[in-house]
């Protein structure tokens, strides 16, 4: 009984403490005041002006493309860093290279950001590339933090998974080319997409490194969120907020029936 | 192979090389390497190299390491920029802060999300699943987002506030928002996930026979506690304080957002450096001693985790 007791408590408090603050968001979105905290009255209005401004749904379009696209990019570097560290005998400055696709994890974002930012001014110095900041120097930061994040998933399924099979399909004849394709790819498909999500949430979530790698025009959306909390609070963001806790409850939601359903099959 | 001459040995190797260069494991390895030496390394040896240049007007707002000036070689390299961090106070005490913030903070999401991790992995598998959705899907929402939350919350006319003054506990709203307790409770939310997860993959690991042949053998819960469960732990206890700490020293829109001027923290005097006084060398040389103070907290985790993960097998 005693034990039971502990147990309803820490789960509680805990889970409590994790979801007080969203369920405050959500509820204070559907405030008819224009000051955040002073309950006038339920209303839809600030989803209506959420869905009005501009600068919002631009920003938003910016970060899904630039979130995509370093998803993907992320990935199929990921898959090569990944397949190098565990099938790849001879890399040459094997030490370096394993420094270098693991130190991005714990590199502080801001040293990231602002090395990255550097880099970029001097490289338009010296040979006149990236023209500008923007788009695409975000993207080539963001990619360049989550590889170390996707290749650390595809490491650890390459180094659990039998590579008998691999060396059968080679004494076998097949050309590692094909072995790849037919072989590893399909086993780290399921790797390979969770890598691929979870590249795809640090971009989209991402605000000090595209801070410091953005240019004009090149707005994400936690840059403008950012921009509009920082001083005070915006009736507009809770909305967004309740709405992006909406989509990952549904695809939580989701994930929880086709995982249920697998395990009963 | 011929010799064809002195450098014979380079020639066999780049013939090695561009052998190795038609094969698909060639790509493989040299496409990440390239772009990793390149946005990774090379940035990183660049704000190196500003951090010992000396400070100038103009852009860019440094004076090269090497130049031909008046028929003359100088070398422009300076550990001032160090020397001035390292005696100034000022900077000293946000190093001291962003620690003793990561420290606490790691505390505080050890000592809640422990429980939690534990009775998550020992529910039955049905509940347990679940259960880990359930604790998932705030991770899963935007990290600002989040923050912001707290920021909504503590306000001075916020939900905390209004419930007190309505109950009668007090009249005037407290001030719970800008100062350093409301960034501890920020950091806490937010990476509370990073202890919960690592901490809950090994205890899920854990045979639940020990507890039972630990209490059959006599011993009191708390002794089965602090000598066979908590020991077996440490791996987990290591890397999920790991993944806390070490973003936590570097952290700037917690303390931007829900924190106030009582103290700074490393993070943002970087920012502040780089893009309030534009002072680029400066910047540089904090972002590269933060790399030295948190390469020595990664050592301390490594080392433990190797070793008990050794004791493990």
């Amino acid at each position: 009984m005693n034990k039971y007791f502990f147990k309803i408590l820490s789960l509680t408090i805990g889970l409590g403490f994790l979801y007080f603050p969203i369920l405050t968001l959500i509820a204070y979105s559907f405030n008819d005041n224009k000051r955040v905290m002073v309950w006038k009255g339920f209303s839809f209005k600030w989803y209506g002006k959420l869905f009005q401004n501009e600068q919002i749904i631009e920003a938003f379009l910016i970060s899904i493309k630039i979130a995509s696209l370093s998803a993907t990019f992320a990935t199929i570097l990921g898959v090569m860093i990944g397949y190098s560290l565990t099938r790849i005998s001879k890399i040459p400055a094997r030490p370096f290279f394993i420094f270098l696709s693991s130190s991005p994890l714990v590199m502080p974002e801001i040293i990231l950001g602002l090395s990255l930012l550097l880099f970029f001014i001097s490289s338009n110095h010296l040979i006149g590339f990236p023209s500008t900041k923007g788009q695409l120097t975000i993207l080539i930061s963001h990619i360049t933090f989550s590889v170390a994040f996707v290749a650390i998933i595809i490491q650890s399924r390459l180094s659990s998974y039998d590579k008998n099979i691999e060396e059968a399909a080679q004494d076998l004849g097949t050309l590692p080319n094909k072995i790849f394709w037919k072989i590893t790819a399909p086993v780290i498909l399921p790797s390979i997409i969770s890598g691929w999500l979870l590249a795809f949430t640090l971009s989209l979530d991402d605000l000090v490194v595209a801070s410091f790698t953005s240019g004009p025009g090149a707005n994400t959306l936690p840059i403008v969120v950012f921009s509009k909390v920082r001083l005070g609070l915006s009736p507009e963001v809770n909305a967004l907020s309740a709405i992006i806790m909406l989509v990952v409850i549904i695809a939580a939601v989701i994930y929880y029936l086709i995982n249920q359903s697998n395990v009963k099959k | 192979m011929i010799k064809l001459n002195a450098h014979g040995e380079t020639i066999q190797y780049i013939f090695l090389m561009s052998n190795f260069f038609k094969k698909q494991n060639f790509w493989f390895v040299f496409t990440p390497y390239f772009w990793l030496v390149l946005f990774f390394f090379i940035p990183l040896a660049l704000i190196f190299k500003i951090s010992i240049s000396v400070s100038e007007w103009g852009m860019p707002p440094y004076r090269d390491l090497f130049d031909f000036t008046d028929g003359k070689f100088n070398i422009n390299s300076t550990l001032g920029n160090y020397i001035f961090i390292f005696s100034d106070p000022f900077y000293l005490r946000s190093y001291f802060n962003s620690l003793s913030l990561a420290f606490i903070s790691t505390l505080i999401c050890l000592i809640i999300g422990y429980p939690i991790a534990f009775y998550v992995a020992k529910s039955k598998e049905s509940v347990r699943n679940m259960l880990l959705i359930i604790l998932i899907i705030p991770f899963w929402t935007s990290f600002l987002l989040r923050v912001y939350a707290w920021k909504v919350i503590l306000q001075g006319s916020g939900i905390i506030n209004s419930l007190l003054i309505n109950f009668g506990f007090i009249d005037e709203p407290l001030s719970m928002l800008h100062n350093h307790y409301a960034v501890i409770l920020g950091v806490v939310y937010t990476y509370l996930p990073f202890m919960i997860l690592p901490l809950y993959g090994y205890l899920v690991k854990f045979d639940l026979n020990l507890i039972d042949a630990s209490s059959d053998l006599g011993a009191k819960p708390y002794k089965t506690f602090l000598k066979v469960i908590l020991p077996l732990s440490i791996p987990g206890i290591v890397a999920g304080s790991m993944l806390v700490f070490i973003p936590v020293v570097g952290e700037f829109v917690i303390p931007e957002l829900l924190g106030g001027s009582d103290k700074l923290y490393f993070g943002k005097i970087i920012w502040d450096e780089f893009f309030v006084n534009r002072d680029w060398p400066i910047a540089s040389a904090l972002a590269m001693s933060g790399i030295l103070i948190l390469v020595i907290p990664i050592i301390v985790f490594q080392l433990v985790f190797a070793k008990f993960n050794f004791k493990d097998e």
